[in-house]
């Protein structure tokens, strides 16, 4: 397939790879941003062959992850409603609240749809006029354009039964925070190469300035990944931090304007509580007071639900990448994907589960060969 | 998609003339309109010298051997998908379930329940194709029935079907019989049924041309038991996928199994859609494949065989059988790691980026 074959090539991998361990001198700590690279990196097994000075830790940036459990409680909450048909991406539905998922409030009764777009939702609420139909909006800067326009679009055209639950979350912040604590080992970032083709990566100049970390917007492919990993260490072992961009068939220095356009009309800058790691300062977006009446927190008065964390489950750690998935003592035991306890056992893209499907047979070697 | 497919055999074969156009309560009630079903619909598609009959129960022959009995119940949705139909799958689905052991499946019943209100034509048309379908499986349909349930209650249609066969004598076929050096084949392009069905469902909103691969199997297994009857196992990875057979084969024979990443083969259309939905091909639905583990040394020999049939011409070695890691399926990515292969959890839910 044009514009992934060529970027999975194993011949062109060995190559980078023979380069990268001349480049490597000294030990280095480099964080993977996003989860769709962490689910790369795992699945081509890139952390078993990479120069082993380098130690991977794996970031925050899985949107599925990160929601907090109360907002999954507030989702629960709505979608068990009368009249409420509520819509998600599919891989929300797995993720535990407090006491339930959102399949199980579907199989108790609620209309629970799962949606491959915004947009779709908005169809639905088209075609039921009797009908409430919530979004649940989660995701970082990518997938925040569509979800604005489908509010954005739902106003245009006079639809009063439409509205989102907002949970939107921003990266810059996130770094920022894990930047910033003082037990922080992360000394070069992969940013993702999703969110900087929305929002380019001018914001990011301040943090590789101000923190003096390398930071190379990244792609997901094994190639992207690896090339990405290159240009981190050289910066690292030449002593520079700057923004560079590996992924440049996709992300430009300015992003794409009339997607922060449209943010910007919908969403405003917001307080978010983060999944293991806790409330970070505008670290999100919220719908805009003009667009209240598309706001499923003021529509439905769930703002006052509050949830506390598994004490089992580490995911706050794993998330601030202080811990591997597997020092997690529930890990494979209380802890499996068909009943996670923390949300990156979840998504694809989640940490945990990443490790659970792919890695648990090197970890196993790994545990042995210490023995 | 056009909302009704125009299959050659509708053409052919008009709706009979009914007292109703669409299916009634009394349809299922065993009173005259049940008896107008039967005649007009249901014998003229499936009748022989058993179904004729019409008593309660199919007495069969049977050759002498160890009986191979399968049942299966289908609810997809939609109906009618690209490359297939609700009727077409429910008589391969038991068709391969019953091969799988390695019989030649040779009666099947057919039990259908209807939601009222269900077009006539519709359960027409899903006559025709289980009637085509079980012709070029060449199995017999020797029983039936028919319920039907009030408006939502079922959805249009739900069909289960049953099966038998005779295993041939010398072929022992078990996902308990793998061993190491023993080679995996499969006989084709993986996850085209599961994204068929998915890409044309309600709301997926792009043009696709992903078609179903439903087929009946039977056919192929037999040209494989022609090379050798010493195929330890063989499985059809319909729900779950290839990665899920493949798991339960490990369990169940206690070994590893190491697959060969870019050695299983996806149609790029199909490859594309997974991308797309962040989907992994290895956990899709197939409807007209088998994975088959065969030694070692017969493995080019029934690979070949398999070539020269028309429901295996793309056939591959993806991976063999080992010693090491008893119980889990590995795969050997393109960089030389190695990762492991995992049943699936649930259904696949598409990612959100």
């Amino acid at each position: 397939m044009k514009y992934l074959d060529e970027f999975r090539d194993p011949k062109v991998a060995r190559e980078i790879l023979v380069e990268l361990k001349k480049v490597v001198k000294q030990p280095w700590v480099i964080m993977e941003i996003c989860g769709g690279q962490t689910h790369s990196i795992i699945k081509n097994g890139i952390d078993q062959v990479i120069p082993g000075e380098l130690e991977l830790v794996h970031g925050p940036g899985c949107p599925v992850c990160v929601t907090p459990l109360e907002i999954i409680d507030q989702a629960i909450a709505i979608a068990e409603q009368q009249n409420v048909i509520f819509t998600s991406f599919g891989d929300m539905l797995r993720v535990p609240g407090s006491h339930k998922d959102l399949f199980m409030a579907r199989s108790a009764g609620a209309d629970v749809r799962t949606v491959f777009s915004p947009l779709e939702a908005l169809k639905i609420a088209r075609g039921n006029p009797d009908k409430e139909v919530v979004f649940f909006a989660v995701g970082f800067e990518t997938t925040a354009p569509g979800n604005a326009m489908a509010i954005h679009q739902a106003r245009a055209e006079g639809l009063t039964n439409f509205c989102e639950l907002a949970s939107h979350v921003l990266v810059p912040p996130a770094m920022e925070a894990l930047l910033s604590s003082p037990d922080n080992r992360v000394q070069g970032y992969l940013a993702a190469g999703h969110v900087c083709t929305i929002m380019g990566w001018e914001e990011y100049e301040p943090i590789a300035a101000k923190y003096q970390v390398p930071i190379v917007v990244t792609g997901f492919e094994p190639i992207d990944i690896l090339e990405g990993l290159m240009m981190t260490v050289k910066q690292l072992e030449s002593g520079r931090h700057m923004v560079e961009n590996q992924y440049v068939r996709s992300v430009s220095r300015d992003g794409n304007r009339p997607a922060q356009e449209i943010i910007k009309k919908v969403f405003e800058p917001v307080a978010r509580k983060w999944r293991g790691i806790g409330e970070i300062p505008v670290s999100g977006y919220g719908i805009r007071d003009e667009y209240a009446d598309f706001d499923a927190e003021k529509k439905f008065a769930v703002g006052d639900i509050k949830a506390e964390e598994s004490p089992l489950c580490i995911s706050g750690d794993v998330l601030r990448g202080q811990k591997k998935p597997h020092e997690c003592p529930a890990f494979g035991k209380e802890c499996l994907p068909e009943h996670p306890l923390g949300a990156p056992m979840v998504s694809s893209e989640g940490a945990c589960a990443a490790y659970y499907r792919f890695n648990r047979k090197s970890l196993e070697q790994r545990a042995k060969s210490r023995e | 998609m056009p909302d009704k497919p125009i299959i050659p055999e509708a053409l052919s074969c008009p709706l009979p003339i009914m007292d109703h156009d669409t299916i009634q309560l009394a349809h299922g009630a065993g009173g005259k309109l049940s008896a107008q079903l039967i005649e007009k619909l249901f014998l003229p598609r499936f009748g022989n010298q058993t179904l004729d009959k019409l008593e309660d129960q199919a007495v069969l022959e049977l050759p002498p051997g160890r009986l191979a009995f399968t049942t299966d119940s289908f609810v997809v949705e939609p109906i009618f998908f690209p490359g297939g139909d609700i009727g077409d799958l429910a008589v391969n689905g038991t068709v391969n379930d019953v091969a799988m052991s390695g019989a030649q499946p040779l009666y099947i019943s057919v039990g259908f329940i209807l939601e009222e209100g269900l077009p006539m034509e519709t359960l027409h048309r899903i006559l025709l194709s289980m009637e085509a379908t079980a012709r070029a499986a060449n199995i017999v349909v020797v029983t039936g029935d028919t319920k039907v349930v009030n408006r939502g209650k079922c959805d249009q249609i739900f069909i289960n079907t049953s099966g038998l066969g005779v295993v041939p004598e010398g072929v022992n076929i078990s996902a308990a019989n793998l061993q190491p050096g023993d080679k995996v084949i499969i006989s084709g392009t993986v996850a085209d049924h599961g994204m068929a069905v998915m890409t044309t469902r309600e709301g997926l909103s792009f043009q696709s041309r992903v078609t179903s691969d439903t087929a009946p199997l039977n056919g192929l297994v037999k040209a494989m038991l022609a090379v050798t009857p010493e195929i330890h196992a063989l499985r059809d990875p319909t729900r779950g996928g290839l990665a899920t057979s493949l798991n339960e084969f490990a369990r169940s024979s206690q070994v590893g199994i190491s697959l060969e990443e870019g050695a299983v083969p996806v149609r790029p259309e199909v490859n594309g859609a997974c991308e797309i939905l962040g989907i992994d091909p290895l956990y899709v639905a197939n409807e007209g494949k088998l994975v088959a583990v065969v030694p070692g040394q017969q493995s080019a020999a029934v690979l070949k065989a398999m070539r020269q049939h028309e429901y295996g011409r793309d056939a591959a070695i993806i991976g063999e059988v080992t010693s090491i890691n008893p119980g889990l399926v590995t795969m050997r990515t393109g960089l030389g790691a190695s990762r492991i292969v995992d049943m699936a959890v649930g259904d696949q839910l598409p990612r959100i980026c």
